[in-house]
């Protein structure tokens, strides 16, 4: 019996130049008790079939064809009183973001206890005890005490388990998890994801969920169903899907997945609707290669740094949070060291201390036998930041929006090389041909070019001065995993012809696997562990090492490839 | 600005689908027509503005009050500071009715010395929007610059700046630029203090009016500086001047403008307030609010029109500029689109 279906559902934006179609017949079927997986990439619709299933979709907007139905009653063109009423009780959602969606001026109990009693029209005391019994059973401890404090006062994790209670309380049959997971740690990903399973087969819930993330998809769901640009492009059981996917899409999405098992030398390639841009090294490099250095490249011994975390006019006065605690590790000429660790864990601080930008509190870093840092003489720190350059996170944000993109790619070598003008122009354009944009790039602004183009153009500013030392900080977690592919296959390609030296940041295990010689993880500021990838991957010693990998979602991809 | 999640419902988000290539095709086919003209015609602003009633009818207002002001010199039918062309029979000659002793008639009559009402409007406009024009752009500067290094720096420079704004702020800035108009009047020997007058309006209004520019542009800055790519530039050592400068300033400019063109409305407001008062533009270079002194006296004995003219002046420029800057703020945000 089919709890939740949907056919050949449409939904449409206008906009003043013509109407935007972002989702088109779309179909999937939830029976009680499974979780439907809905995967795809950016602006394949997987959200906006949410939001069309709860009546969210923001005016202009609405749905155009189509049917949904709830036990076999169709709620695809209620009005909006009466999808208010159907919202929260019979279907509700868990929100990416577990701290926007509770109200933080009301404490958790009172949240539960309003929604049920708006729904389900029990007494107060009846509503107390049966939200304190739910958030029992959501794992979270002394719900006595616990009912009565704000959502400022409950971890991220905790946060989550709240939300998952709030959508429970109503008894709903349908639950739509948007991105549940996206924003929390992997450790508290897996404990999320397994209470959401367990929930739904003992309510006998039927869950869409919304990801992203293969991973998560192989972890939990029991159907899923693959779109891309606005279609559904296949659908089936889990297992099938995964392993043999039917439709070349999902080929190609599958097969850009990292692998946590085994080290391959590039990313699978598969082209899907368009031909793969090319990346030219020689165009890129112009023949330049970095010089190889005896011993290690870089060095840093007894890193650390603290953050005043209470300000006072008083030096014994202000609390410290200690980011970085005595930090140490080498990374040798031409190989690539990653560094991994939990948010929070300070492995961004360390990139930025090395970046010399910002001071160190204690410890130093050594380049080239030569110590820099912040506090290093004006010519040294100079000739260090020549040969030093950064790929950041957020290609959104890496960019300044008003500058053309020649002029960003150019700036280093403005200010840092002595070249003239034409000799800049000359390089600037043979970077952007290298990366694959082509010079007439650069007469355009940021704004028009997407996530992967972006931070192609990072790549070629990063590339400018001709750097021995790359820091990437979590240069893919912003990206879809084609486009993740794409960028991590130009990254090894130039590590490999130009001799780069790279300190390669991540949170994610399985790219940090294809990526890095040697790994170290971070906890809370420490260093725990150090190792050869390999080493590290095969026989942890750390516990807490042991831990990340075990949690690591374990997905491997179709058995043929 | 900074969402990590997919987005899928947005119109036109910045990722379409998995490959780069086929995007760039459709973003070269939704892009429109090029050249910098026909893109800033086709830009969100324009046709917002294009779509707006309110934002056209402001808009045609005032250009219509600026170019009277500017083209006073021309279009006006008497020159009110040349003595010559005055004729004191005309006193009090009401709008559009024949005076009885001369037989000339003006549209919108004359005041007691026989001077032309529309004309002095005309005149006393270019004075108005004069001093109001200068004082923002004073105010501007002033503002961008501490807002800039207050957000950039941080730290004690930030708390000084910001703590001399709160101070300036608790007084009204009407009773500040009064005091600064006082001051100048004690240090200026009377014979420059015609000629310097309307200098030391804009300072005055100039520097009480600075603070709401530091406040938007330090919040702005703030948020700006922990961008990637003010770190970019930051890891190849530009200065903190440059990055300000090059990087930042373009990247707060939005909100500002907004506040620029409403403050502009309250500088003019400001500017007649003061004249009003008497301690404003001098009576040889009258604004709008000088005619707006004058009138007054003569509004219960009858002359209504010396009064009334002025004051419609003001109040539909104030509005004008006003409602242009309430659209430009709306068009500006997307969120409230």
């Amino acid at each position: 019996m089919s709890l939740l279906s949907i056919e050949d559902l449409s939904v449409a934006y206008p906009t003043r130049r013509g109407t935007v179609q972002a989702v088109e017949d779309a179909w999937l079927t939830v029976a009680p008790g499974q979780i439907h997986g809905l995967v795809g990439e950016s602006g394949a619709g997987k959200s906006t079939v949410g939001a069309a299933i709860m009546g969210l979709i923001d005016p202009p907007g609405g749905i155009t064809g189509g049917t949904i139905r709830l036990r076999n009653r169709a709620i695809g063109g209620l009005d909006r009183a009466a999808m208010r009423g159907l919202r929260g009780s019979k279907i509700s959602m868990i929100f990416q973001d577990p701290l926007t969606a509770l109200n933080p001026l009301l404490t958790v109990g009172q949240q539960i206890v309003e929604t049920m009693r708006f729904h389900l029209d029990l007494p107060e005391d009846e509503a107390a005890r049966r939200a304190k019994a739910l958030l029992t059973r959501v794992g979270i401890d002394d719900p006595d005490t616990r009912f009565d404090q704000y959502p400022h006062q409950f971890s991220g994790g905790m946060r989550q388990r709240v939300v998952i209670a709030l959508a429970l309380c109503s008894d709903p049959d349908v639950i739509i998890a948007d991105e549940p997971t996206t924003a929390l740690d992997v450790s508290i990903q897996a404990q999320i994801l397994d209470l959401i399973r367990e929930l739904a087969r003992e309510r006998q819930v039927g869950v869409i969920l919304i990801t992203h993330d293969m991973g998560v998809i192989a972890e939990v769901t029991d159907a899923v169903t693959v779109m891309y640009r606005g279609r559904v492009v296949e659908t089936g059981p889990t297992d099938r899907v995964l392993r043999a996917p039917e439709h070349p899409y999902t080929r190609a999405l599958i097969a850009a997945v990292p692998r946590p098992d085994v080290k391959m030398r590039r990313f699978p390639l598969i082209a899907y609707g368009g031909g793969l841009p090319q990346v030219d090294v020689a165009e890129l490099s112009g023949g330049w290669t970095a010089p190889a250095t005896e011993g290690p490249l870089l060095r840093v011994e007894g890193l650390t740094k603290r953050f005043v975390q209470k300000a006072s006019l008083l030096p014994s006065r202000r609390q410290y949070f200690t980011a970085v605690d005595n930090v140490s590790f080498d990374i040798a000429a031409g190989e690539v060291f990653g560094l991994v660790g939990e948010s929070g864990s300070g492995k961004s601080t360390v990139a930025r201390m090395i970046a010399a930008l910002y001071p160190l509190d204690a410890g130093r870093v050594t380049f080239d036998g030569q110590a820099v840092g912040r506090d290093a003489p004006g010519p040294v720190l100079n000739a260090y930041r020549r040969q030093i350059q950064m790929i950041f996170q957020d290609p959104f944000s890496s960019l300044n929006p008003r500058m053309r993109v020649d002029a960003i790619v150019a700036e280093p070598l403005h200010h840092l090389s002595d070249m003239n003008g034409t000799e800049i122009r000359r390089r600037v354009d043979a970077l952007l041909e290298g990366v694959g944009l082509g010079r007439a790039a650069g007469r355009r602004y940021p704004h028009e070019f997407s996530g992967g183009q972006r931070q192609r153009i990072s790549i070629a500013r990063a590339l400018a001065t001709r750097p021995r030392f790359l820091i990437c900080d979590e240069p893919t977690s912003a990206l879809d995993v084609s486009v993740q592919a794409q960028i991590l296959n130009i990254l090894k390609d130039l590590q490999e012809n130009l001799n780069l030296t790279m300190l390669f940041i991540s949170h994610d295990l399985p790219v940090v696997r294809q990526m890095c010689d040697r790994v170290g993880v971070l906890r809370a500021g420490r260093l725990v562990e150090v190792a050869e990838t390999e080493a590290l991957f095969e026989a942890p010693e750390h516990p807490y090492t042991r831990e990340l990998l075990r949690l690591m979602p374990r997905f491997t991809g179709p058995a043929a490839s | 600005m900074i969402d990590t999640r997919p987005e899928d419902a947005t119109p036109g988000a910045q990722d379409i689908g998995a490959p780069d290539a086929p995007r760039e095709t459709s973003a070269e086919a939704l892009a429109g027509p090029r050249g910098r003209l026909g893109r800033a015609w086709d830009s969100d602003l324009a046709w917002s503005f294009r779509h707006s009633p309110t934002a056209l009818i402001s808009a045609g207002l005032v250009l219509l009050l600026v170019l009277g002001a500017v083209l006073a010199p021309w279009v006006a039918p008497h020159d009110p500071f040349d003595p010559g062309t005055l004729n004191l029979l005309n006193g009090f000659t009401p709008p559009l009715e024949p005076n009885a002793f001369t037989g000339d008639t003006f549209l919108l009559g004359t005041d007691d010395q026989g001077r032309d009402v529309f004309s002095t409007i005309l005149y006393g406009m270019r004075v108005s929007l004069f001093v109001g024009v200068s004082a923002v752009a004073l105010a501007m500067l002033i503002g961008i610059a501490l807002g800039l290094v207050a957000g950039y720096a941080g730290g004690v420079l930030d708390a000084v700046i910001m703590r001399i704004a709160d101070v300036q702020l608790t007084f009204p800035a009407i009773l500040v630029a009064m005091l600064i108009f006082g001051l100048a009047k004690g240090i200026i020997p009377v014979q420059f203090r015609d000629q310097v007058a309307i200098w030391v309006l804009i300072l005055a209004i100039g520097l009480s009016d600075w603070v709401q520019f530091a406040r938007v542009v330090r919040s702005a800055t703030m948020v700006e500086r922990g961008k990637e790519y003010v770190q970019a530039a930051q890891l190849i050592g530009r200065s903190g001047g440059a990055i300000m400068l090059r990087h930042i300033l373009p990247n707060v400019l939005s909100p500002v403008l907004v506040i620029a063109t409403i403050s502009l409305a309250l500088a003019i407001i400001a500017e007649a307030t003061l004249s009003f008062l008497g301690v404003g533009a001098p009576p040889t270079q009258p604004s709008l609010g000088t005619l707006i002194r004058i009138g007054q006296g003569y509004l219960f004995s009858g002359e209504w029109w010396i009064l009334a003219f002025p004051a419609l002046t003001l109040l539909v420029l104030a509005l004008a500029v006003n409602l242009l800057g309430d659209w430009l703020r709306d068009a500006l945000n997307p969120r409230l689109r």
